[in-house]
């Protein structure tokens, strides 16, 4: 219930947010019930007649309420500053960098490193170590997305032609979800991603998993899957390291297995879900870019036999 | 000849001019004169402005009630999660047209229209300024949201949001035609506003009636000066941005595409330098009407006149500094931003004033009557308000980064716009239904809709606060069970039928008093401006003699009001002009009568816009008929003779100037 929730931070960014919230939401609530009970008063007061006032001193109040008003937006203003300055200065030494790059409608992930052969590639699946800041480079393939990670920090837009960054923190393990939050197109609502945060050597564990091939298939089916996925229309547009697709226009599939979510967090991997969305993924996102597959019922089996080796 | 209070010489009341016989004579002459074009062509070459205005008003509500049912329809898909009552496809045109509706055929029109009929009342005018142009917006008003509906009913309505964000408005992410015609309605509502404003400007700026001086003004009317002032200063910029996206996509022009050197940011700079003061040129009209109800309602002026005056200008300026609070997330510098969300805080400033004053108002009543409008401007004080409040927490960049685009903007806006304007809009129209119609609307009735409404409303859109801290972002079709944002959907849902139930309580209610609702008599609310010093329904003319006034509240000081305007003909369709700051008398202008020519231009400037959507060509050959038609518009008439002139004097139709040698 809470793993897309403002008031439940799990990261230092979206504490200090978290903290301005309250801060705003108790003088906010303060200055309503000030104000809506200034007026009940008055109703009930210009109910009874009561001898005329005098204009000048009615007029006085009315300039110490609007005073008292302004002190209490310039406190606010500068809380809402501090927060800022707050987060800008969490420290980004040591930390990870992450490259998302925002398409109709998912998300591709890289992880960044000097050798090309060390960079990992995954998709709408983000693992980060817990403790550690990251930095995350954000691009946009085709139209304005946005990147929101309630948990742990306010969004950022993923602009064609900039470069923007998102800096965060977990401080919790736990696994969270996020979302795209600049409207987007048909699909806008299925654009979700799943973020695992856990201890710095399970992470280090699941990068390294992931910059293995995918193995070679074993029993005759997932061999027949293998097949299936390179000559079939699979291989247009996935990539699977390790076999013959090689195609970037959609999410990589080497380490699908591992993934919890399927169609950019839409519904979970199971395998029923998995032949669903390859038979026709219209059904269940209608308006993805991915049309349907046409598969036989044996390639369709084979192709799952073949997907879920892909650990 | 005595000396007025404006220091102009005007006539005593022992004038032959003012006897009862003699303006029995006028009026004779001015219902001649200034009578309604009959029949259907008269209806089609209409000018007068009540009868302008009024067709305005019920056209804005028309939209109004196209939008409400797609709001019930949204409100109908998200009640449960993973619901299939919509696809995607129907949901995104159905969010997008809202929104355009509820914005640009609505909200800024509805306040236009009324203003278009009570503003040359209130400044004691007989006719609203170049009533020609403003009879042509309302046709350009009416054709750009038949266009959008004719559209959205035959599947090609706009899907691309109510901001249009390029690329995905862009030729190469904007499906079909689905963006242009977002953008040429935008081409048709600035058209409309802009003429309709510069009306609304000349009309108070020139044709107040003498005595009226600048701090005499009424606030409603302050109010449309200002938030006229504003249409003209921001419209250009949606203007210019909304004409670069048809280029984008029509000629390929590259405004927004980043891979030819384009910007998309640069289209969300120019759209939000409109969009931000159109919120206000939204919330300001209401803050006008808001004033005359509650000084109404409490028997007494609005305390501190000038500081509300104030606080109308100081909002219009500070609302065009704060645009960029809507881009907090698009990555801009953060010193930067602190600026923006410093002005957006301070906007804070001066509403705050004008609602001290008005709670000293209340508090200092002389008689306070609980009366549905009243109730109405009362409820702003505890729905605006929560809006107002979330607009701050907005403000601050690290809080709008968490919510900015979720379902806590949507509580926000709708807490601003309906708290803020359609809450008062509704007493308005009670308030100023006995003047448009003759009769009163039932206090039963209007009651009734008004307590479902302030529960309906509290219960649709507090719960959305909660589903946008919980995570829910805005412009979804649906979301996972697993998120555990149904139960406060369904209350949203719930609270949307009891509003539905609501405002179709008040529709009944506006229909029913149509016939028997009780007489209104000149003024039955006991109003201090000019609009109650006439019939009800006003004749076509407005006033004879037209009033001057000699206090702010000229009908509870009539004591101190000079005597009546004379010497205009009542053989033509003749108004006083008088100067801007004192309003003096300057001369004397005779207005346009009915012409089918505004018509004519509206049917022919909507062929080009619509044309061009399809083809560049469209530009070209379409202007050729509207330049056509704006010739014969303009086509020249005979200058008055000097023979005529001299009769004219000689009959006792002087000019002021003359008057006063």
């Amino acid at each position: 219930m809470h793993i897309q929730s403002v008031l439940h931070p799990a990261g230092i960014e979206a504490a200090l947010v978290s903290r301005l919230w309250w801060v705003m939401f108790w003088t906010c609530a303060v200055v309503w019930v000030a104000v809506a009970g200034a007026m009940l008063f008055a109703i009930r007061r210009g109910r009874t007649r009561v001898a005329p006032a005098n204009e000048r001193s009615v007029f006085r109040n009315v300039l110490v309420a609007a005073g008292i008003s302004l002190v209490a937006l310039v406190w606010l203003l500068f809380e809402s500053v501090l927060t800022g300055r707050a987060q800008e200065n969490v420290s980004t030494k040591d930390s990870l960098h992450i490259q998302v790059t925002g398409y109709q409608w998912w998300w591709d992930v890289q992880y960044e490193n000097p050798v090309p052969s060390l960079q990992v590639t995954a998709a709408n699946e983000i693992h980060i170590p817990v403790g550690r800041a990251v930095v995350v480079d954000l691009f946009a393939g085709d139209v304005i997305h946005s990147l929101w990670i309630p948990n742990l920090q306010g969004k950022i837009d993923l602009i064609p032609g900039r470069h923007n960054t998102l800096t965060l923190r977990a401080d919790a393990p736990g696994i969270y979800r996020g979302q795209c939050a600049e409207y987007c197109g048909a699909q806008h609502a299925h654009m979700a991603l799943v973020v695992v945060a856990e201890p710095a050597e399970q992470f280090e564990r699941w990068l390294s998993a992931n910059r293995a091939p995918a193995p070679a298939p074993v029993t005759p089916s997932q061999v027949r899957g293998k097949e299936v996925v390179e000559r079939g229309p699979c291989a247009m547009c996935h990539n699977i390291t390790g076999s013959l697709a090689s195609a970037r226009t959609a999410p990589d599939l080497t380490h699908i297995a591992s993934r919890s979510t399927i169609g950019a967090a839409t519904v979970p991997n199971t395998r029923g879900y998995l032949a669903g969305w390859i038979l026709d993924p219209q059904h269940i996102k209608p308006g993805s870019r991915m049309p349907p597959t046409g598969l036989s019922d044996e390639e369709l089996q084979a192709v799952l036999d073949y997907l879920e080796t892909l650990k | 000849v005595s000396e007025g209070l404006t220091g102009v010489p005007l006539l005593t009341d022992q004038d032959e001019r003012l006897t009862s016989d003699f303006l029995e004579g006028e009026e004779r002459k001015l219902r001649d004169t200034w009578k309604y074009a009959e029949g259907f062509f008269g209806w089609c070459a209409e000018t007068d402005h009540k009868r302008i205005g009024r067709r305005f008003v019920i056209t804005a509500f028309v939209w109004f009630a196209m939008a409400g049912v797609l709001a019930a329809l949204m409100r109908i898909q998200l009640s449960r999660p993973e619901n299939t009552f919509l696809g995607p496809d129907l949901y995104n045109q159905i969010f997008t047209t809202h929104g355009t509706t509820m914005m640009f055929l609505f909200a800024v029109p509805v306040w236009l229209g009324l203003a278009i009929y009570i503003v040359p009342l209130q400044v004691g005018a007989r006719s609203i300024c170049f009533p020609r142009l403003v009879a042509y917006a309302y046709w350009m008003f009416l054709f750009g949201g038949i266009f959008l509906y004719t559209n959205f009913f035959l599947n090609t309505g706009p899907d691309v949001g109510w901001f249009s964000y390029p690329p995905l408005a862009g030729a190469e992410y904007g499906i079909g035609k689905r963006p242009d015609v977002w953008a040429q309605l935008i081409t048709f509502s600035e058209v409309s506003s802009l003429a309709t404003a510069t009306a609304i400007v000349c009309t108070v700026l020139k044709l107040r009636t003498p005595g009226m001086s600048l701090n005499r003004i009424p606030l409603f009317v302050w109010s449309m000066l200002v938030v006229s002032a504003m249409i003209i200063f921001a419209m250009p910029a949606v203007m210019v941005s909304s004409t670069c996206l048809i280029l984008d996509r029509l000629v390929s022009t590259h405004f927004f595409n980043q891979a030819e050197g384009g910007d998309p940011l640069l289209w969300q700079h120019l759209f939000w330098f409109f969009g931000h003061p159109e919120v206000y040129i939204i919330f300001l009209p209401a803050l006008g009407a808001l004033s005359e109800i509650i000084s109404t309602f409490t028997g007494r002026p609005v305390v501190g006149y000038v500081s509300m005056i104030l606080s109308l200008i100081a909002t219009a300026f500070i609302g065009f500094g704060v645009w960029v609070h809507h881009m907090f997330a698009t990555g801009l510098p953060q010193l930067g931003q602190s600026f923006f969300t410093a002005a957006s805080i301070m906007i804070v400033a001066p509403t705050s004033v004008q609602i001290f004053n008005w709670i000293a108002t209340v508090w200092t009543a002389r008689r306070l009557r609980l009366t549905t409008p009243m109730l109405y401007a009362l409820s702003f004080f505890f729905i605006f308000i929560i809006g107002g409040l979330t607009g701050v927490m907005l403000a601050a960049v690290p809080l709008d980064r968490q919510v900015h685009d979720t379902f806590f903007v949507v509580a926000h806006f709708h807490y601003v716009l309906i708290g803020g304007s359609v809450f008062p809009l509704l007493g308005t129209v009670t308030f100023w239904y006995p003047k448009l119609t003759g009769r009163l609307m039932s206090e039963g009735l209007g009651k009734l809709a008004y307590w479902l409404l302030f529960v309906g409303f509290n219960l649709t859109f507090f719960p959305m606060h909660l589903l946008g801290l919980a995570g829910m972002p805005r412009r979804v079709y649906t979301y996972p069970a697993s998120m555990g944002w149904g139960g406060l959907n369904m209350l949203a849902s719930l609270g949307a039928a009891v509003m539905a139930l609501s405002l179709l309580i008040y529709l009944v209610n506006v229909v029913v008093s149509l016939r028997s609702g009780a007489l209104a008599g000149n003024n039955p609310w006991g109003v201090a401006t000019l609009d109650g010093a006439t019939a009800s329904p006003p004749p076509a003319y407005n006033f004879v003699p037209s009033p001057t006034v000699g206090s702010r509240e000229p009908l509870w000081h009539s004591e101190i009001s000079p005597p009546p305007v004379v010497g205009l003909s009542a053989a033509k369709r003749e108004v006083l002009v008088t100067r801007v700051l004192d309003a003096e008398p300057d001369h004397r202008y005779e207005m346009p009568g009915p012409s089918i020519w505004p018509l004519v231009s509206a049917i022919a400037t909507s062929v080009m816009f619509v044309w061009s959507i399809f083809n560049p060509w469209g530009v070209v050959w379409g202007s050729i008929p509207i330049t056509a038609a704006l010739v014969l518009w303009f086509w020249p008439k005979r200058g008055v003779p000097p023979a005529r002139l001299a009769a004219d004097a000689a009959a006792g139709h002087l000019t002021p100037r003359e008057m006063v040698s």
